[in-house]
Parts: structure tokens; sequence; C-alpha cells
């Protein structure tokens, strides 16, 4: 029985001047070492519930807790559990990558030896290791990726939010990054992703949450879904089915 | 804690190492200002002796006040007086022309007989005197009864000649036509009432001016462009850093770097604090450097060396608190931006009306009341009073310490309205 390692209870959040509540009366369960992949339309909520989860913004009302601690009362611990890897590329262009994570790194508290063994073997790991001293400006578009990736996991964390962290990559480094993730999972790490690539999440996700309108409509694994929803072949159809086909612009 | 603190140091100096516009906008900039601005003022405080300004003189009288007028203008070093344009005497109309072209900017019309009419007139007056007190009875009716109108020296300005040169000229020119006034008086009293060639009146002024001065072991102080612009032009180049800091932020918000950090657990106050101390560093050696200008270059381009005997590690006190306030503003201006475009200009933009308010270029007590009244609220003006109190008016830590604290409080305001408002900004 996995233990339960993020609890959302009744969770709303409206932004000021907004109509609408972008999380409307949450209810949520994520359970350790999970996969879990938070998918919805655009505007549906998956990013502002992520930044609410990492602490970026506060929720109108609610509450939630992670690995047991209230968000509230333990902010400064929870961080200390979790890495985030944001959608933009959240480094210093005209650092070099070592820079970028040894400053990266020690703010999670590494330091020494042990910052700059941790950010080697990263840079290796992800094939950036002889572009390590050049500028993060330099980079293509994957290796940046791979980079913001490194600089949200180098103090092995407990949680790790990711926010469509392979957006805009080719192919092979695509690969390289979930291969990744897929290891750090294996080695107890709870994965919180949000993607709009449904064929990459259906095969990545060990669980999947699909999101409207700030409330979740359906959670279970891939096979589930697809099971339980009437004609559907692929997580895609699954999707269609619960969140329509009418298109989803939003300000 | 500490670590983060040295690496978000390390992070910010890397940041600045590797923007080479920005550390030209810190170092090279203040320099030229200062060497540009002092150079340009130094005139003011020193006798314009090189530097002589064309002015016309339109003569027509051609006697001994138009002769004065010429000689004391000639004399005073500060004009060269032109009487003709190609090689032509000047009229009133030439020369009103030149001036309001701006060819010129100042021209000098001396009335047709003014030294005969005056001394008419101060004959009448003398006699006058003189006969009340029954010592002659020989007034000429003739001269007596004559009507002589009073007359004006014109004075034609350069619409854009400054309001400070045109009242000091007008001034100069008053003094000079006072004294003529007086001098003839006495010469016509003389010739009324004294028997030889003994003067009878001493024409030398009785009362005459002494500036006393502050000094140090029997040495006056005496303040000189350096001594002013030096310390003046390091406030503005120290709260120029307000530019490049609240880029800085603004550049972490819109990379996604603050996020990261936000995220991280570190509190905000170390990432703070980082800036400060980079930013506060540089500001000292912005300090550093214009004062090592002022002592050792200044001498070589013709300017008086700054002197800060015994002063600099006063100096260098104010330099830290003053530095403080510009990093508390520009802090706060990066928090509050959400854009470049709005912090860039807005900071430069703002750095340069504190510099006016706090009396950088004109001094505060020439300010119209409204005006120094918000002067005392700009820091750059309690910088500046502190730097003075030091370098002109031989002040110690207790002079200077309502103004450092003033720069410190505005130091802690600043930042803790910048925290505040990025927490409540996160919680809508």
């Amino acid at each position: 029985m996995k233990k339960p390692i993020i609890h959302i209870e009744q969770l709303f959040k409206k932004y000021k001047d907004a109509d609408d509540f972008s999380i409307n009366n949450l209810n949520l369960v994520i359970e350790e070492k999970e996969i879990f992949g938070l998918l919805g339309p655009n505007g549906a909520g998956k990013t502002t519930l992520l930044s609410i989860l990492c602490g970026l913004i506060k929720p109108t009302s609610g509450k939630f807790s992670i690995n047991e601690l209230s968000y509230q009362k333990n902010a400064t611990e929870i961080k200390k559990l979790m890495g985030v890897v944001p959608q933009e590329y959240a480094l210093y262009p005209t650092l070099t990558a070592r820079e970028n994570l040894l400053y990266f790194g020690s703010m999670y508290g590494l330091t020494g030896k042990e910052l700059k063994s941790k950010v080697e073997q990263s840079l290796d790991h992800l094939g950036l290791l002889k572009f390590a001293d050049k500028k993060v400006e330099t980079f293509s578009g994957g290796m940046k990726r791979r980079v913001n990736l490194i600089a949200g996991i180098l103090h092995n964390p407990l949680i790790l939010f990711l926010d469509e962290p392979t957006v805009g990559v080719d192919v092979q480094s695509k690969n390289v990054i979930i291969d990744y993730l897929k290891e750090l999972n294996s080695k107890g790490t709870t994965i919180i992703y949000t993607s709009h690539h449904l064929v990459e999440a259906q095969d990545f996700c060990t669980q999947i949450a699909i999101i409207d309108r700030g409330k979740i409509f359906a959670q279970g694994t891939p096979k589930q879904l697809i099971a339980e929803t009437e004609k559907a072949s692929n997580l895609e159809d699954v999707f269609i089915s619960l969140t329509g086909k009418e298109l989803r612009d939003v300000i | 804690m500490l670590y983060k603190f040295f690496m978000s140091v390390y992070k910010e100096t890397l940041l600045l190492k590797r923007d080479f516009g920005g550390l030209v906008i810190l170092f090279v900039m203040p320099l030229i200002l200062i060497i540009t601005i002092t150079l340009i003022q130094d005139g003011t405080y020193k006798s314009m002796s090189d530097v002589k300004i064309p002015i016309l003189l339109v003569d027509n009288d051609n006697d001994t006040i138009s002769k004065t007028v010429r000689q004391n203008l000639n004399e005073s070093g500060s004009f060269e007086v032109l009487t003709q344009l190609n090689g032509k005497d000047i009229t009133e109309e030439v020369a009103q022309e030149a001036v309001f072209k701006g060819k010129y900017q100042l021209a000098i019309i001396i009335p047709e007989k003014l030294s005969s009419d005056l001394q008419l007139k101060v004959n009448q007056n003398v006699d006058r005197i003189v006969s009340s007190f029954g010592l002659t009875d020989s007034i000429s009716s003739e001269v007596e009864n004559q009507k002589i109108e009073p007359k004006e020296i014109k004075l034609y300005f350069d619409p854009a000649t400054q309001l400070s040169f045109k009242n000091g000229v007008k001034n100069a020119i008053d003094r000079m036509i006072s004294q003529i006034e007086t001098s003839s008086i006495y010469t016509t009293f003389q010739e009324q009432l004294g028997e030889g060639d003994e003067p009878v009146f001493e024409q030398e002024s009785f009362i005459s001016f002494k500036e006393i001065v502050p000094t140090i072991d029997n040495k006056e102080i005496l303040p000189n462009s350096v001594q002013h612009n030096v310390p003046a032009w390091t406030l503005f180049a120290i709260f120029f850093i307000v530019v490049p800091l609240s880029i800085n932020i603004v550049k972490e918000k819109s990379q996604g770097t603050l996020v990261r950090l936000i995220t991280n657990p570190v509190p905000y106050a170390v990432v703070i604090a980082g800036k400060t101390a980079t930013y506060l560093v540089i500001c000292m050696i912005q300090f550093y450097l214009m004062v090592t200008v002022g002592i050792y270059l200044f001498p070589h381009i013709g300017l008086p060396a700054l002197d800060v005997s015994g002063k600099l590690f006063l100096m260098s006190i104010v330099a830290i608190f003053a530095g403080l306030a510009a990093v508390g503003f520009g802090i706060l201006l990066g928090t509050l931006a959400k854009t470049q475009e709005q912090s860039a200009p807005f900071g430069a933009t703002s750095v340069v009306i504190l510099a006016a308010m706090g009396g950088v270029w004109i001094p505060v007590f020439a300010m119209p009341k409204v005006m120094q009244f918000i002067a005392h609220i700009s820091p750059m003006n309690w910088g500046l009073n502190a730097f003075y109190d030091v370098l002109l008016r031989n002040g110690g830590v207790l002079e200077i310490l309502p103004e450092i604290s003033l720069l410190l409080l505005f130091f802690i305001i600043t930042v803790t309205i910048a925290i505040v408002y990025d927490k409540k900004k996160r919680a809508v």
C-alpha cells in the first residue's frame, strides 16, 4: 500500500478581478513514487494547481499537505523536499551551465564537494558535460531543457514538479529527459507532471488526472482511464471525451 | 545560510562581469561625467581669466564714464569688449540683432552725453548743498536751472542666457556706475571746497568684506569646484546603480529564475542580501575611483586636486550609507516594475529628479520654498549634506549621524516595501 504524499482538500483559487475560479473545490490525493500526470486543456488550472503546490501563489481557500506537512506551517521544510522544473528556461543565460547549477544547487543547501560532484554527475548523465563551461545562452532548446531539469533535481527531491518539461525539444532530448525522469522515479522520487503531449503522458505516467475548469474530472492509471471511457483507444480519446472538442483560448 | 549568501554574491558578480555594457555604465560613464562636469563648473569657482566672454559695447558717450566702464570690463578679465564688428563701429540696432540672434551674450549701450550730463547733475546738487551752507554765492543760474533727464545704460542679453549670469552682470555694472557716481560727487565737492591739490575726501571704501572660512590647523579651507563636484557627482553615480540593479531583478522575473528561487528553500532576504552586498561593493568601487580621479587626475587637467586628507574614512562611511539607499531604491524599483522598459527609463529619470531635488545642480537654499521642503526628503540631499559636512564643514561622525541614519532608514523602508509587495503579489 502506497502512502499519500500530497493531500489536497477543498482547494479554491480565484485570481483578483477574475470572474471564475481557476481551482474550484479541488480534492486530490497523490501517492508516493507515482509519476502523476496532470492533464487538461489550456486554462484548465494545471499551472495554477502546480504553482500553489510549489508555493508560488497562495490559494483563496482550502488546504493541502505534502509528505504530511501542512504547507501553511512548514513552507521551508516542504521546499527542501521538492524540486521544481518550470516551463520556461529558468536559468541565467550569461552564466555557464556549471555556474547555473552550482548556484541553484547551493540554494538547495548543497555545498562543497557534494555539490560539485552532483553537478558533474548530472551533466554527464544528461550528455552535457562537455558543454558545462559554455554559456547557457549559446545552448539549443533541448540543451537548455536538460540544464533546466538538472537545476531542479540536484538535491534528490522527494517530489518533483515538472511543468511541460519536454515542450519544444527534439526527440533525442525528449527521450533523454524522459529516461532520466523514469530513473529518478525508480529511486523514489514522486513526479508531478503537466503536459499537452498525451502520447508521451500515456507512456510515461503511472497515474493521470484530467483537470478542467479547476476540477478533477477523472483519475486513474492510463489503462484504467482508457478502459472506462466509451470508444476510447488511447488517452487522447479519453481527453476529448471528458473535456470536449471546443477551442479553449484563454487570455 | 552563509554559503547561500556567498553563492548569491558570487552569482551577482558573475552576472555583472559578463555584462560589458552594464560595467561601462557603472564605472566609465560616472568617470566621464565627473571629469566633464567639474571641468565645466570649474569656471564658476575661480576667476574666469582663462575664458573671456565676448560682449558688445556701443559707446555713444565717448567720455570719462564710457572709458571707465570699458576699462573696468577689460580689467575684470572675464570679458572681451568689442566696439567694432567687421571693421565698423557697432550701432545699437546691430548690437541688438547680434545679441537677440544668440551670436553674443550681452551688449551694453552707453547713451550720449552720459559723462557730461552726470557731471552737470552732480554740479547742480553739490552747488545747492554748498550754497545752503552759505559757502558760496556764485551759483550759475544757467547751470542751476538746466533740466537734466535721467540716463539709461541699456543692456541686451541673449534670451538663452542663464538668469544667474544676467544677474551677475547687472549687479557688476550697477556697482561700477555707483562707484563712478560717488567718485564724481566727491571730486565735485573737492573742487568746490578744496583750496589746493590736497585731497579733502578719502575716496577709498570705508566698508569692505572679509569672508571668514573654516580652518584646520590655522589653514583656511577654501572650497573649490572639485570639493563640491566630486561628492555631488559621486552620489549621482552611486544612485545610477538603480538602473542596472532594477533591470537585474526584472530580468530574474522574466527569465523565470525568480520562480526557481522562490521555490528553493532560501529566504528571499538572502537573495536580496546577495544583491545588496554585490551592488554595495560596486558603489564603493565607484566612490574610490571618483576620489582617485579627484586626487590624482584632476591636477593633470588643470583642476584643483581633491583634498581628502584625514577625511577619507568618514567619506567612505557616507558612501556606504548612500550606496545602501541607492541599492534599496533599485530593489524596490525592480520589484515594482514588470518590464525593463518600465524600470530603465523610470530608474534613470527618477535618479535625475532626485539629484535635482537633492541640490546636486542648484543649491537647496536657492530653490523655492516648496522645493526646499521636498529637497529635505531626497536621499541624495542627505548624502550630499553628509559629504559637505565632512569635506567642507570639517564635520565628524556626530555631524553626519542624522544624514546616514536617514539613508539607512530609507534602505530599510524600500527593501521592506519590496519584500511585502512581492509577497502580496503572489497572494493575488
